[in-house]
């Protein structure tokens, strides 16, 4: 047993309480919740929050993971074995069988991330589910700054920033019609700071390339790309060999390392704490389309 | 990689939490004072701030606009104007905060009441020039129909007063015996100029006059942790934790989060509204048992004795118990922009973890939240307005007065058509 000192809650205390009380609340109120866990460390903390919610039970819903086909290799395997051990159902949308089918064409740009989203759509409508556990924070990036914790979105799943939900206490309204649904993020007030701190309070392993390791890359827009079976450097591009981490992990066509020696947590935590970019401009590529591309995504069904 | 270490590497000494609202518009310097703080506490990143400096410089503007920081949609940007509530994230080694960004023009009174609903703190500009105005007495009026407990009043751009000490006493005067006639349990008063970073982070040498802390001495400090209600135990149960699964039989917990109150194993409890008592046996976390659950604590109780128990319900002591009431008396602050309140109008309602259908059975008056005058003759709520309405609900709710909690205190009114939230309320009276 733990005694309190004066009632003091610790701010990663707090923000575990609410995440907790968010997913407490879908499963409540909603018929089919699902979590999106794309094996990034968002999605990953998700996951052990809702661990925590509702012990000793089992998580009361499945995790979806949105396949693009450009995986990283580590994080499919961590994937399947977190999945593995706390006994979930995995639903895969898988990007390669929606082009197979028709459901979605190649983009210009060889990129797959503008078209997850029908994918995404699609297995939504496949399996009924009406609310959408997502990683996203609020410190990630401005559009994600003004969006609610349940964020309502229309049967085509998309995101009227304008016409959002007034957020009040903590009362967050999941009323829906059939065919509509809920994006649920309980990360909401979490930095990236904070995300780590967690990680290694709670001794959460990640996917390997989260931490500093040497790969053959190479430099575009500041950015630092893995040479893989997905990214092929341009003409004039030079290959050479670099430490490097992940600070996010996306579609490996479009997400780019960052040079590191970070290799373990508490050093991850004082390379974040000292890093004057944020993680979105230091490692996306599909943010950097336009100054409101997240919006435009996220008003077409993005997550 | 730069090694320099601006926050603690590590949970050293861990940081507590402070939520606070601003309100204010571009022209009280909001936005130049969120951009300093989070520039000089070193939260702002060099990517956002090359991209606000390049759209800045693409719009002609001729300062850097901070405001584009906050500005986050494409509506608002292409604009001016600011639409809604933003978050916004900086931590000291002290303290994390978080900040909801309001905008202040009346039209957004919406905004302002949702942003104070959950605020520890709220931070109202005014501009040392122009004095009090209309809307620095509206956001005080709002934060104290919201009970934020510890209010700052930021008397903004002292540099463009020569730094008086006069007009800084003037307008802090003032506000004071404004705010006497509201319930403004902590004010304190800063002069500040958000530009120059005068009394920001550290005193100024500007305003020798001045004794007391900086602004972000104030956030770091203010005490905080007494606001929590730690005398009524309030538990409504969120959801009921049944294992089924053959390793744990005959486990029945419920989860929720304490609203107020200290919860220990052995406390005699009684449950709403079936009134039945027990005794608490556990209270656990998945990390294990607890000695003691208080706000705002996510916890799973247990109790000794088997009791018809579900989601909406809630435990509190037999001695202290909020009220089991369908006759609702509370100040409703109306968010919908097609359809008014009206007498006879029928909703449903979300308090804490209940859902219930309510009927509005009379409008007793409006409130000019400029002037605090009652208009009685009123027979709706638009978007915006404020007033003191009586309901009806279909099933009891388990309700505590307002200004004792926050939490069993407020309820959001939903349209049953539209399914959007339409109606803030905060109960004055439960019968």
């Amino acid at each position: 047993m733990t005694t309190p000192a004066a009632y003091r809650v610790s701010h990663l205390d707090a923000l575990e309480a609410e995440s907790v009380f968010v997913m407490r609340e879908v499963v409540a109120e909603m018929e089919r919740p699902v979590l999106l866990f794309s094996g990034g460390k968002d999605s990953i903390v998700m996951l052990r929050l809702a661990q925590k919610a509702f012990a000793p039970a089992n998580i009361p819903f499945p995790v979806m993971h949105v396949d693009t086909g450009h995986n990283f290799p580590e994080v499919l395997e961590y994937r399947d074995q977190r999945v593995a051990e706390l006994g979930l159902q995995l639903v895969v949308a898988s990007v390669p069988e929606a082009l197979a089918s028709g459901l979605v064409r190649e983009s210009g740009d060889g990129m797959r991330n503008r078209i997850q989203t029908p994918v995404l759509l699609d297995a939504v409508e496949k399996h009924r589910f009406d609310a959408l556990f997502g990683g996203a924070r609020r410190d990630e990036e401005k559009a994600r700054a003004k969006e609610r914790v349940f964020s309502f979105r229309d049967e085509f799943g998309q995101w009227d920033p304008k016409n959002q939900r007034p957020e009040l206490w903590s009362l967050y309204n999941g009323r829906h019609h059939p065919g509509e649904s809920i994006r649920v993020f309980p990360l909401s007030n979490w930095t990236e700071l904070d995300v780590w701190h967690y990680i290694a309070r709670e001794r959460i392993p990640l996917p390997s390339i989260y931490y500093a390791h040497e790969r053959e890359v190479i430099e575009r827009d500041g950015m630092f790309y893995a040479v893989n079976e997905f990214f092929r450097p341009r003409a004039g591009e030079e290959r050479f060999k670099a430490q490097v981490r992940y600070r996010t992990v996306g579609d490996a066509s479009c997400t780019a390392a960052v040079r590191s020696d970070a290799d373990t947590v508490e050093k991850v935590i004082e390379e974040v704490a000292a890093t004057r970019i944020t993680e979105r401009g230091a490692t996306r590529g599909d943010d950097r389309v336009s100054e409101a591309a997240m919006e435009d995504r996220k008003r077409e069904g993005y997550f | 990689m730069t090694t320099e270490i601006v926050a603690p590497p590590a949970e050293a000494r861990p940081m507590d939490l402070l939520r606070f609202a601003t309100a204010g518009s571009v022209d009280d310097g909001k936005s130049t004072l969120i951009g300093r703080l989070l520039y000089d506490t070193k939260s702002l990143f060099t990517d956002q701030l090359a991209a606000v400096e390049a759209v800045s410089a693409a719009r002609g503007d001729e300062y850097t606009n901070l405001a584009l920081l906050t500005d986050g949609l494409r509506a608002e940007r292409e604009q001016g104007i600011t639409i809604d509530v933003a978050y916004r994230y900086f931590a000291t080694p002290r303290r994390k905060f978080i900040i909801a960004d309001t905008p202040g023009h009346i039209q957004y009174t919406r905004n302002m009441v949702t942003g104070a609903s959950t605020a520890d703190l709220a931070l109202i500009l005014v501009d040392a020039r122009k004095g009090l105005v209309e809307q620095s007495r509206r956001h005080a009026f709002l934060c104290s129909l919201l009970r934020v407990p510890h209010l700052v009043l930021c008397v903004n751009k002292m540099d463009l007063v020569d730094w008086s000490q006069e007009v800084y006493e003037r307008i802090a005067d003032e506000f004071t015996a404004f705010a006497a006639k509201l319930d403004v349990p902590d004010l304190t008063v800063v002069p500040i100029s958000a530009l120059r970073g005068d009394n920001i982070v550290a005193r100024s040498e500007n305003m020798p006059w001045y004794e007391g802390p900086s602004l972000l001495h104030h956030l770091e400090r203010v005490h905080i942790a007494s606001d929590r209600n730690l005398v009524d135990v309030r538990f409504p149960v969120q959801y009921v934790i049944r294992p089924q699964s053959t390793t744990v039989t005959d486990y029945r917990g419920y989860a929720g989060q304490v609203a107020s109150g200290v919860l220990k194993p052995g406390d005699e409890v009684m449950v709403l509204p079936s009134g039945f008592t027990s005794r608490i046996a556990a209270v656990e976390t998945a990390d294990g048992p607890v000695a003691e659950a208080f706000p705002p604590m996510s916890v799973t109780v247990r109790l000794a004795d088997e009791i018809d128990i579900s989601r909406g319900d809630l435990i509190c002591r037999p001695n202290n118990a909020p009220a089991v009431a369908q006759d609702i008396e509370a100040m409703v602050c109306w968010m919908d922009e097609t359809t008014p309140l009206r007498v006879g109008g029928r909703y449903a309602i979300k308090h804490t973890t209940r859902s219930a259908r309510a009927i509005v059975r009379g409008l007793h008056y409006r409130l000019d939240i400029n002037s605090l005058h009652r208009d009685e003759s009123a027979d709706e709520l638009r978007l915006n307005e404020i007033g003191r309405v009586r309901l009806r609900t279909t099933v009891p709710l388990l309700a505590d007065e307002y200004r004792r909690n926050r939490t069993t205190g407020g309820f959001v009114i939903i349209d049953e058509t539209t399914n959007r939230t339409v109606g803030a309320a905060m109960i004055v009276e439960a019968a």
